[in-house]
């Protein structure tokens, strides 16, 4: 069997390496002093789908993402690893948008795509971690949801069977198709970027990423059909423009706050059996461990 | 996050040699290509940035991937399974993703499967690899056996083997046997043929590079009853077919990621490569030379990544109240390593574009192009240019190789004779350098003919010609003296007419004449980026200026009278008598 495959993918600053300038003095994230990047467990999500394509012959990858058209970086990235497409929501009217917003705006175009089997992501974006986009778009799009994913064992007679990473283990479940699956960090990294799909789709951007000047490959654009990526706007997609973006989004920020943790309360253990057993049990009852 | 090619400015320096225009226009025959494959380049500008992603993705592997997983390769290393060899299991992940990375098969041809890739880029793959684990490098890098398939292989042959090794399947190249190692005429394991024509391997190869491999170049004597180097032919293995297993995998001092394992031929069934009695002679001549300057590329990677880790720990390191990079005994060491590497760098990929220049001359006649009568001359001028650096930049840069391990080790005082730090592990990785693909000593031996026949001295005149910054001059002018110098010294030594007393100061004729090379290679470099080179220009030529007089020094020295108190043979004998 092929399926037809859309993974959620996000552009986001890299904070996993936050210098003083990360933020900026209003306390949000300075999105100039950061590296965009690939969101980590979206990069999961890929590498599963790209297996899950291996496993079934005749099945597709696309890339899904919303952003401004840099974002475009983020479908040559699938390209680069094996995907077939993308395409990316990008329109003034999509900024803004917190998760309810974002992932009206994803239903919307998975809806567009249309018969898709399987909607994996990663299970949450480094840049907000709320964990909830990919579960909400199951919720528009009436799917069953397995979040917390490790690996996609099999998908056979219409039903996926899926590890999950669960506290203190893992636990196999399947869910029958179309399925949303959010896929944890914890999952196998994703491949590289493969040499020659990176000499193929180097230059493939979307219309609005171009450059207005023409060069020397702009006839390439016309030449190969496969350098001009999807590019959707809320129009494209048939949005509703009051359910998109800042418009569609009910969370407001009060204010940020950087919290400094300052507690100085302490224990002294000794390394006798009772202290160590009851710290263990400790740890345990706070969850800290488990 | 770290990438072992755009951490280095100095190799898209390289990447953008002038030279390089005429090295992608031949190997690319003009970008015909561009319609045919979506891959393959549409100008030249277009080239060189397929090459940089092509590094970047390398380089992202090997600080991301290959060098974390380095230090549990060498200690795990292969073994040995009912005669098949098993590699570390990290080195099953690394080749997993270079498959997946697609950098297999690069240079081939892309009507095979192949990236089409210059030797240069090639190269420069290979010395990324090798900083992050100099025996990974080995069993990835021994794809470019492939080249003298293709080269010398049918076409059936070709179609056969080559998009399998665009596939990921690896390569080696059985040559050595218990009685020969240096001297390979005396290779014995013998191929005989069946009444239907099929060719058999019977015997034994020893010291075998990722001698499980699965397709092999086999070195055999075909001819029987001769006993040179004119009864050998060369041979594929295909371990599909089988007949071939491992006896032993050597335990060896370092790069023990780099499998090197006895071999069992039992009536393997093989397939004659090219022409018989053209083994040796031609087709392992050919191979050799490729895997030399696969050495010198190893050999750069090790040179460059003993510096980052010296660099890296004079910077922390603190004694006597201040930070030992501030201590001129260790900025020294450390400038002199940067030196070597920026030197031997520039001499690795010299060497690389010259062949490159003609080798892609040679295959364009092959397809059966007729070359012009300037393009004649160009092929023969770099083929010599290319025979004529590649043991310069395998000798030298597998010596720089083990002198920056060294010091590494040096910089980081007792620490450095501790397991848990890398230097001890690039100190052991770097020994064989400068021992496999022709010791140091042979490389003299194969460069000595291009010094006394006035070869290098004629380049060299000709690179004197360039002009340098105008700050340059005065170490300009320090490289004429050595020039003048060593005209004056090879003059004396061939006045002598004495064999002996030649091949005795052959080295130091060998070195100087390298000093001098990386000089004017450096000084170019750093004439074009001084913002990249000019450092190393002053400390390379500084440091040259000594070497070339201490060999100036020797030679002279060396009086063909006393070459008796050095020989170590006679006096054996005298006790023994």
């Amino acid at each position: 069997m092929s399926y037809k495959i859309v993974v959620l993918a996000k552009q986001v600053p890299d904070t996993r390496n936050v210098g003083k300038d990360a933020m900026t003095a209003e306390g949000t994230v300075n999105r100039a002093a950061l590296p965009a990047i690939f969101n980590p467990d979206d990069l999961n999500a890929l590498e599963q789908a790209l297996r899950l394509k291996e496993q079934n012959p005749g099945s597709t990858v696309g890339i899904l993402t919303m952003g401004p058209p840099r974002a475009g970086e983020i479908i040559r990235q699938g390209l680069y690893r094996g995907a077939d497409t993308g395409w990316l929501l990008t329109d003034r009217l999509f900024a803004g948008a917190d998760t309810l917003a974002t992932s009206y705006a994803l239903a919307t175009a998975i809806k567009k795509i249309g018969d898709v089997d399987i909607v994996i992501g990663g299970r949450q974006a480094i840049d907000g971690d709320t964990a909830q986009v990919g579960p909400q778009v199951a919720q528009k799009l009436g799917l069953n949801q397995v979040t917390y994913a490790e690996e996609i064992i099999k998908i056979e007679d219409g039903k996926a069977t899926i590890r999950r990473h669960i506290d203190g283990g893992v636990e196999t479940v399947v869910a029958p198709l179309p399925v949303a699956i959010t896929v944890n960090g914890s999952a196998a990294p994703c491949r590289p970027c493969n040499a020659k799909l990176v000499m193929k789709y180097k230059r493939a951007t979307c219309p609005m990423e171009r450059p207005k000047e023409a060069n020397e490959y702009t006839h390439l654009y016309d030449e190969r059909p496969y350098m001009t990526l999807n590019q959707w706007s809320v129009a494209d997609v048939n949005g509703d423009p009051q359910q998109c973006g800042l418009a569609g989004s009910p969370t407001k920020v009060k204010a940020v706050q950087n919290i400094v943790f300052q507690a100085k309360e302490s224990k002294t253990l000794t390394s006798s059996d009772a202290d160590v057993e009851g710290l263990i049990k400790e740890l345990l009852n706070e969850k800290i461990i488990g | 996050m770290a990438n072992y090619y755009s951490d280095h400015p100095e190799l898209d320096f390289h990447l953008h040699h002038p030279l390089m225009k005429r090295v992608v226009d031949l190997k690319e025959r003009n970008y015909v290509e561009k319609d045919k494959y979506d891959d393959a380049p549409v100008d030249y500008n277009d080239a060189i940035e397929n090459y940089k992603r092509l590094l970047e993705i390398t380089g992202d592997l090997a600080a991301n991937l290959i060098e974390p997983n380095s230090e549990s390769v060498d200690l795990e290393g292969p073994h040995l399974e009912n005669g098949r060899m098993i590699y570390a299991s990290k080195t099953f992940e690394n080749l997993k993703a270079t498959r997946q990375a697609g950098l297999w098969g690069l240079s081939m041809p892309r009507r095979y499967g192949g990236l089409n890739i210059p030797n240069t880029t090639f190269s420069m793959l290979s010395e990324v690899i090798s900083a992050a684990d100099a025996g990974f490098q080995n069993v990835w890098s021994l794809q470019s056996c492939i080249d003298t398939l293709y080269e010398f292989g049918s076409e059936e042959q070709r179609q056969k083997y080559i998009p399998r090794i665009c596939a990921g399947e690896t390569m080696s190249m059985d040559l050595t046997e218990p009685d020969a190692g240096s001297d390979l005429q005396r290779v014995m394991l013998k191929a005989t043929q069946d009444a239907d024509g099929t060719w058999r391997l019977n015997g034994v190869k020893r010291f075998i590079t990722n001698g499980d491999s699965d397709i092999h170049l086999v070195l055999a004597r075909s001819e029987e009853g001769t006993k040179d180097g004119r009864g050998l032919s060369m041979f594929i293995y295909d371990k599909r077919d089988g007949g071939v297993t491992v006896r032993h995998i050597e335990n060896k001092l370092g790069i023990h990621g780099s499998p090197t394992c006895e071999l069992v031929y039992k009536n393997a069934k093989c397939e004659l490569c090219g022409e018989r009695k053209l083994g040796l002679i031609k087709y392992v001549m050919a191979l050799m030379n490729g895997a030399r300057l696969g050495i010198a590329a190893q050999s750069v990677g090790v040179e460059q990544e003993s510096y980052n880790e010296g660099l890296a720990y004079a910077k922390e390191r603190a004694q006597f109240g201040q930070k030992i990079i501030n201590f001129p005994a260790v900025y020294d060491m450390l400038a002199t390593m940067k030196a070597k590497l920026d030197a031997g760098r520039s001499l690795l990929y010299q060497t690389a574009r010259y062949v490159d220049i003609y080798k892609a001359l040679e295959d364009i006649q092959r397809e059966g192009t007729k070359l012009s009568a300037d393009e004649r001359q160009e092929l023969k001028k770099y083929k010599r240019l290319a025979d004529a650096f590649t043991p310069l930049a395998k000798g030298m840069n597998s010596e720089y190789a083990n002198q920056n391990a060294y010091d590494a080790i040096s910089i980081h005082g007792g620490s450095g004779f501790i397991m848990e730090y890398k230097s001890q592990r690039l100190y052991r990785d770097a020994r064989i350098f400068s021992i496999y693909e022709g010791t140091t000593q042979l490389q003299v031996v194969a460069a000595i003919r291009y010094v006394t026949n006035g070869t290098y001295l004629n380049i060299i005149r000709e690179m004197l010609e360039h002009p340098v910054c105008d700050c340059f001059q005065s170490l300009k002018d320090r490289v004429e003296k050595m020039v003048s110098e060593y005209e004056q010294v090879l003059e004396e030594v061939k006045a002598e007419g004495n064999q002996e007393k030649l091949d005795f100061v052959a080295r130091h004729l060998y070195e100087i004449t390298a000093d001098i090379i990386m000089c004017l290679l450096i000084m170019d470099d750093a004439s074009r980026a001084p913002e990249l080179f000019k450092k190393s220009a002053y400390v390379y030529v500084n440091f040259a200026a000594a070497e070339v007089a201490k060999h100036v020094d020797f030679i002279r020295n060396a009086d063909a009278a006393n070459l008796a108190y050095y020989r170590q043979a006679e006096a054996e004998e005298a006790e023994n008598a």
